[in-house]
Parts: C-alpha cells; structure tokens; sequence
C-alpha cells in the first residue's frame, strides 16, 4: 500500500470517548451513513412506472 | 385421495404457496418505495459474498494474499460482507419501524432476526480465516472474551482449522437454509404493507 491511502489507513485508528462509552471515527462514520441512507430510503419518491400501469 | 406423505406435502405446498405467489410478476403499490429495495440488495451482496468466497476457496490463501487477481477476490469478498450488513441493517430497520411481524408474519420476523444472528457469527469466523496478523490479533482477543464466558474450550477462535471449517461449511450452510426459508415465508405471506395502508386482498393481511 502506497501514497495518500498508506498516509490514511497505516495508523491505529481514532476513538471518540466520552466517561464509559466509546467509538472509533471509522464506525461512527459508518453509522452515520447507515442512517442517512435509511433517511434517505424513506424520503426520496420512487419512480413511477413510465407506462404508468403500476396498482 | 392418496394418503402418501409426498401427496400431503405436496397439496399442502400447492395450497400456502402456489406458483403464482412464489414468482409474482406484480406488487402492490405501496412497495414502491426504496426502503422495499434493501431486503433484494442484501441476498444480491450474500450472492456476490457466495461467488467470490468460492474462488477463494478453490485457490487458497497462496493465491489470494500474493497474486493481483487474489487481491482483487479477497477485496470483493470483504466488500460484498460491509455491504450485505450495511443493506441488511437497513432491512432491519425500515421493518422493525413498520412493524413487519404484522399480519401472522412472525415467522418471517424471526427468521430474519436468526438470519442476522448467523451472518454476525459467519463474519466474525470470516475474520479468524484471513490467515494473516489482523485475524491473529482477533483471535487472541477473542479468546479472553470466550474463556471468560467458559466456552473456550467447546468454541476455540484460535483453532483455525475449527474457525475455517465453521466459515465455509457449517454457518453458510445455516445462513443460506435460513435465507431460503425466509424468502419463501415473505412469498407466502406477501411483502407487509404500510402501517396506515388498507389491506385490499387476504394475503396482504396474512390470511
């Protein structure tokens, strides 16, 4: 592994932690984009069927 | 009228899940929504997971921790299990808040949640089986956490042959009959409707 990727992933990662809990920007990260994707999920109008014949 | 097993069965399979249920070419409307997409982006990830943990297999870890073509599978195999957790958590999620289990669906609920279960422990084997320093980290973690819960001896994640055999065997062989069943009871019983939506046939209420 080399250049900016080797600068970003070869170093323990970085925890958050506040009194008993505790967790790594990495999983917080993917957390967040969990939910974001569930927004949007609930949010965003699915396509209508272009012949329009959906029940 | 036939009283052989392979009759009943049959006749009891034709009645719950005729092929009209088991292949639908329609849906109702309130399916079209993306939160109904995650539950088909999951089994899609568990397939590609299916694909490349069988090169992988076939070409051992010789090939997949030295060659460009091995990397590339491993890569996909690791991505295709952070994708199948990431839809599947979504899954979980649109269900568990519209109440999936509605409508004598119980059984789908719970094969789902024993589904998630499976994954969780294939995963965590999957880790073990990577044949390099990270797993070996892991393992020697792990096993603190198992001993002291007192089924290290039974569960041993720092016997690789036992961890290799449960990741390629046993727990896919669970998961995948586990999936099947789970997808034939959504089939049985249809896709669950919305919580405020009015149920216009017998099968969209479980009946």
């Amino acid at each position: 592994m080399t250049g900016w990727i080797a600068d970003f992933m070869n170093h323990p990662a970085t925890y958050l932690k506040s009194g008993w809990f505790q967790i790594s920007v990495t999983n917080l990260v993917v957390i967040l984009l969990m939910l974001t994707i569930f927004a949007c999920a609930v949010l965003i109008p699915f396509p209508k069927d272009k012949h329009g014949d959906d029940k | 009228m036939s009283e052989m097993w392979t009759a009943k069965l049959r006749n009891k399979w034709q009645k719950e899940l005729p092929i009209e249920k088991l292949l639908p070419d329609d849906q109702p409307a309130y399916v079209a929504s993306w939160i109904y997409v995650f539950g088909v982006l999951t089994l899609a990830a568990l397939a590609m997971i299916i694909f490349s943990g069988i090169i992988l297999a076939f070409q051992g870890p010789a090939w997949y921790h030295t060659s460009h073509a091995g990397k590339f599978t491993n890569s996909l195999h690791f991505w295709s299990v952070q994708l199948f957790f990431v839809f599947m958590v979504i899954h979980l999620w649109g269900k568990f808040w519209m109440a999936a289990w509605r409508g004598k669906r119980f059984a789908t609920w719970a094969t789902g949640a024993v589904a998630f279960i499976a994954s969780i422990a294939t995963a965590f084997t999957g880790y073990l089986v990577q044949t390099n320093f990270d797993s070996q980290w892991i393992s020697f973690e792990a096993k603190d956490g198992f001993n002291s819960v007192g089924v290290g001896a039974w569960f041993t994640v720092t016997n690789l042959g036992q961890m290799l055999l449960l990741h390629v065997a046993f727990l896919p062989l669970i998961l995948g009959a586990i999936t099947v069943v789970h997808v034939l009871m959504v089939r049985k019983r249809g896709v669950v409707p919305p919580i405020d939506a009015q149920p216009s046939t017998d099968s969209e209420v479980g009946r």
